[in-house]
Formats: C-alpha cells, structure tokens, sequence
C-alpha cells in the first residue's frame, strides 16, 4: 500500500512538471483560452482572435505538488504490507 | 425658363460653398476587430484582458476635425481574459458587476490642442467616462485618422469613409468605486486602457 501511494505522489509530481513544461511552461495563471491578434489590413487595428486551448499555469503546478506531498505523507502512516495472494481452495 | 436656370445655377453655388456635413460613424463591427484592452497590475502576472462588444456613433468633420462628438459604449459582460476564474470574479458583483451595470461608456463633450497632418488628427478629447455606475469627466489623448472612400476596402458591397480612432489611458478603479482602498496588494488600483476602433460611414 505505502509503494503504491508512493507511485501515485511522485507519478502526479512528474506529469504535473512535464505537462506544464510541455505546454509552454507558463510562469502566470492557468489558462483556457488564448488571445491571438491579427492585423486588418486596412485600420491597421491588431483585433483579437480568442482561441480555446488549455496553458497550465504554475497554480496547477503547485496543486498538483501539494496533492503529491500529501499523498506522499500518507504513505508514510500507510502499512508496509503486501497484499497476500488468495489461496485457492481447490 | 430663364428663372429656373438662376434657381439652379443658385443652388449648386451655394451647394459647391456650403461647409461640408460632419460625417456620422457607426463603431459596430461586424468583423469584430474593434477593441478595448486593458491591463492591471498583479502579483504573479499583470492582468491583461479584451473588450470587443463595442457600439456607438461619433460625428466626424474632416475639414474640422475639433469638433468631434459622439459616444462609444463597451459591453462589459465582452471583457474577457484567459483564466476563467479571474473572468468570473471580473464580471461579478465584486468588481465590474456586469449584471447591474452593463455598458461602459465614453461621451465626447469637446476637444482641444487639435493638430492634423494629412488624414490625422490628434486631440485632447474631453467626455463623461461611465463605469460601474460612476461618471467622472476625464481627458483623453486621441489620434484620429480619416480613411476616405475606404469602406469597400474592408466590406466589398458598401461605399463609404472609415474613422479609426486610438487612445491610450489610465483611470484608478477606486475612482470608479471599483473596491477602493481594497486588495490592492492583489489588484493595482491602476488600470490601463488601450482603445483601436474603426467606425464606418456609408454612403
């Protein structure tokens, strides 16, 4: 059970590191949409294009290394044993 | 005959001498590319957002370009920002509490140290400036540039003249009654406003 928890905090801890290094390693708020802008050729006036895409921001990250100390701490009261495989009866 | 010949030769001197009517500028957009950003200053990152749900009419004379009026409205439920969040506190009764007060706008009540050169005009426009039920009457640096006969270059079936109109302005939010004196170590109290719109008048 405690190698199991364990698994679990660092796997959430080293998803959570590479999918925001992956997806631009946005050092400001989690974001759901983007603002790109393109220029009308004829104002001149940069308008903005509102385009849904997920950017993690480091409040994401910080969630997910707080779950996975937690998880990691509670795998230290967890017991050390395994679990016994059944016996057949037959 | 000889009367109605004078009647005519008349009308068109006094139509070829008469000053010019001020054209009259429609500031919806249908392409969307008008807008307001603002930007406010926040611990981990400013706080950077977009308006685009703009209307409004302005007068525009280019032969005098002083005596623009007009007013531009901003749908403040159009602010938007990338963290949705931050969007919901932004639109919450909090802070803009776009439910009870939802335009934002500008009234143009005169302008002054007017300067052209060639189809721009930059001007110290002064107005009422309404947010969150608050009108306060601020001065504003504007640049102005008249786009004539360039409506068919951006909407191919209408004949017309394009008004763009910039400004770059700070107001406090507390002035506004926008939380004054709270949470400005989380929010600036300051607030910087870029407006690029494009009005169009058909003929």
């Amino acid at each position: 059970m405690r190698r199991i928890l364990q698994r679990i905090a660092f796997a959430l801890a080293a998803a959570a590191v590479v999918g925001w290094l992956a997806l631009g390693a946005n050092r400001g708020w989690t974001k759901t949409t983007v603002t790109r802008w393109e220029k009308d050729p004829v104002t001149e006036i940069d308008g903005p294009v509102v385009e849904k895409k997920f950017v993690p921001g480091i409040d994401l990250v910080a969630v997910c290394l707080t779950g996975a100390l937690a998880l990691f701490i509670a795998s230290r009261f967890a017991s050390k044993t395994k679990n016994r495989p059944v016996s057949s009866s037959s | 005959m000889k009367n109605k010949i004078l009647c005519a030769l008349i009308f068109t001197c006094l139509g070829a001498t008469a000053p010019a009517t001020p054209l009259e500028f429609d500031f919806k957009d249908p392409k969307g590319v008008n807008n307001v950003v603002f930007k406010t200053d926040a611990p981990l990152e400013s706080i950077n957002g977009v308006a685009t749900g703009i209307s409004g009419r302005v007068t525009f004379d280019p032969d005098n370009p002083g005596a623009v009026k007009g007013k531009i409205i901003v749908q403040a439920s159009s602010l938007h920002v990338g963290n949705p969040m931050q969007k919901e506190h932004l639109h919450s009764d909090k802070w803009l509490d776009v439910a009870k007060y939802p335009e934002i706008t500008f009234e143009v009540e005169s302008a002054k140290n007017v300067k052209t050169q060639g189809n721009v005009t930059t001007a110290d426009v002064t107005g009422k400036f309404s947010l969150h039920g608050v009108t306060k009457t601020i001065t504003v640096p504007v640049k102005m540039t008249f786009l004539k006969d360039q409506l068919k270059a951006r909407i191919p079936d209408k004949d017309g003249d394009l008004l763009v109109i910039r400004a770059s302005f700070k107001i406090k939010r507390s002035d506004f009654g926008i939380n004054p004196g709270q949470g400005e170590d989380k929010v600036s109290d300051d607030i910087e406003l870029n407006l690029s719109i494009a009005g169009a008048a058909q003929r």
